[in-house]
């Protein structure tokens, strides 16, 4: 019972406050690096240095009006941004934040992530095609279209990491690169393909088709507006959340820090928060730089670089990682 | 071949052809990260007064303003010469020239002629809702009375505010060095 109680309140406090919280700061980060990188200032007026900019934000997206389109299908209509929420939300329940601090510590770690960062897609699609406008309708094909492309590289890319590890779960990759070092050393081409079809994954710049403003107005959510929009746009920070925390657990040693030690018990488990924190952190932030430097790609170039380059590409990783995995081992 | 049957000449354009480095992308993708980031900490630079010439383009507004130049059309404003005396004759030229009719001009004689003035505006108001800044009255009045000043910033919650009444107009014009002194000489 009290397990179960635990296991609840962590959940709520992860998925109701921690990573909302943390989308929101990244939705203000993400205006005031893009000011920055543009020689602009952003928004520096509500709270310090425009820190309660997201909580304006929010409380003008709770009031205003609340459309529902007359041409719209009801029900897909209301349950698409839930759809799309709700996944991001889970996938990050495997993710090792801390030291023994996964709400879902699982054996297949990984492929629950990517089992369930697949049902986003529908999220996404049946958005769009809710919406019953050409412009979301496009968004929402091209969408499922790209994610299930890039989905391929991506499973391809991490599958380097368990060959080498020789496990599936988090906190035993984690343990791995904390005895032999970072994995991205060992596999840095894996991670390239990774980090590539991870911002595809995530429908972020410069692979935002699904949106893609000045083709499709908004893409898959252009009906929507108020609350509902919001939630795909939290859908979409709470990816960049996940993908990044997935990148630096896979690829960067996770929540421990290379030569020094963290102590063991409450401040440990603490401290090796706040490293995890930090390195998030930069991958956010690369997320963002990249956002406001590339322009977008066009959509033949898009599934070149998936099918024709990226894909063969992990594979290729793949099979020389065996080889090499066959070679040193006696 | 052009219209007199001769060979037209062609110029082949040559094309620049994308080099390896640049098919493989990750090489410029790194140097336009580079450049952005520059201009990142550039105006990063700014908030913390780490050099002399600021990146940042942006004007905070309400307390950085834009410095008007003297000819600005802002808002129309009556003004006085320097012995502080009223300038406007009540000629209702400009009443007459405004295009959109902003300008209403009550004129009044005054009891005595003792000076050269014969009339003055009893009531002048100006609809600011109207006005569209065009200078005209500027141009019209014989008189050096009316200018456009720079007060370009008119912010009311209520209608009846917009509409600038002759103690307003003074305030905003102020004085202006007379050069005709109509009241001591003809
Ligand atoms: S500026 Fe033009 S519109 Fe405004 S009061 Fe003068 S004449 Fe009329
Ligand atoms: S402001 Fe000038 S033009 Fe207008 S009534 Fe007075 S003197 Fe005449």
């Amino acid at each position: 019972m009290t397990y179960v109680l635990g296991k609840l309140l962590h959940i709520v406090i992860v998925a109701g406050a921690a990573l909302p919280g943390l989308a929101a700061v990244l939705v203000w980060a993400e205006r005031r690096v893009s000011a920055f990188i543009q020689d602009r200032l952003g928004p520096n007026r509500v709270g310090p240095a425009g820190l309660l900019q997201p909580i304006a934000d929010l409380l003008k997206f709770i009031f205003k009006e609340d459309v529902i389109p007359g041409h719209v299908n009801k029900t897909l209509y209301v349950l698409a941004p839930a759809m799309s929420l709700v996944p991001a939300l889970v996938a990050f329940c495997v993710v090792p934040y801390a030291r023994g601090m996964a709400i879902a510590d699982v054996n297949v770690g990984i492929l629950l992530v990517f089992a369930i960062s697949s049902i986003a897609v529908y999220g996404v699609s049946i958005g769009g095609w809710a919406g019953n406008s050409k412009y979301s309708l496009l968004g929402g094909v091209r969408a499922s279209a790209q994610m299930i492309s890039y989905e391929l590289a991506l499973g391809a890319s991490c599958v380097p990491v368990f060959l080498v590890v020789g496990e599936l779960n988090m906190e035993a990759i984690v343990a791995w690169q904390k005895a032999n070092g970072w994995l991205v050393f060992y596999l840095f081409p894996a991670w390239i393909i990774f980090l590539v079809s991870s911002y595809a994954e995530t429908n972020r710049l410069p692979f935002d088709l699904p949106e893609a403003e000045t083709e499709l107005v908004a893409g898959y959510h252009t009906e929507y507006s108020s609350m509902k929009f919001a939630l795909f746009f939290l859908a979409e920070y709470i990816h960049m959340i996940t993908a990044s925390a997935l990148s630096v657990t896979l690829f960067f040693g996770g929540y421990e820090l290379p030569w020094v030690t963290l102590p063991g018990g409450a401040w440990g488990t603490v401290l090796s928060g706040l490293v995890f924190f930090g390195k998030i952190s930069f991958f956010l932030f690369l997320f963002i730089w990249v956002r406001w430097t590339l322009p977008r790609f066009r959509y033949d170039q898009l599934m070149n670089l998936g099918w024709k380059i990226l894909f063969p590409a992990s594979l290729v990783v793949v099979l020389a990682t065996a080889g090499w995995i066959a070679m040193v081992t006696p | 071949m052009d219209r007199d049957g001769d060979a037209v000449k062609t110029r082949v354009v040559k094309r620049p052809q994308m080099s390896l480095g640049e098919r493989i992308y990750f090489a410029t993708i790194v140097k336009g990260l580079l450049l952005t980031i520059r201009h990142f900490f550039g105006v990063f630079g700014d908030l913390f007064h780490w050099k002399t010439k600021t990146t940042a383009i942006t004007m905070q507004y309400p307390e950085e303003r834009w410095d008007f130049k003297d000819n600005f059309r802002g808002a129309p404003a009556l003004v006085m010469d320097q012995f502080g005396r009223e300038k406007c004759v009540a000629c209702q030229m400009c009443e007459f020239v405004c295009p959109p009719k902003a300008i209403t001009i009550w004129p009044a004689e005054f009891a005595t002629t003792d000076n050269n003035v014969e009339k003055y505006p009893d009531r002048f108001e100006i609809d600011m809702l109207r006005c569209i800044y065009c200078g005209f009255c500027e141009e019209a009045c014989p008189e050096e009375a009316i200018f456009l000043v720079k007060e370009a910033e008119l912010v009311h919650t209520e209608k009846k505010d917009f509409i600038h009444d002759k103690k307003k107009l003074y305030q905003m014009g102020g004085i202006r060095e007379d050069r005709i002194l109509k009241w001591q000489h003809k």
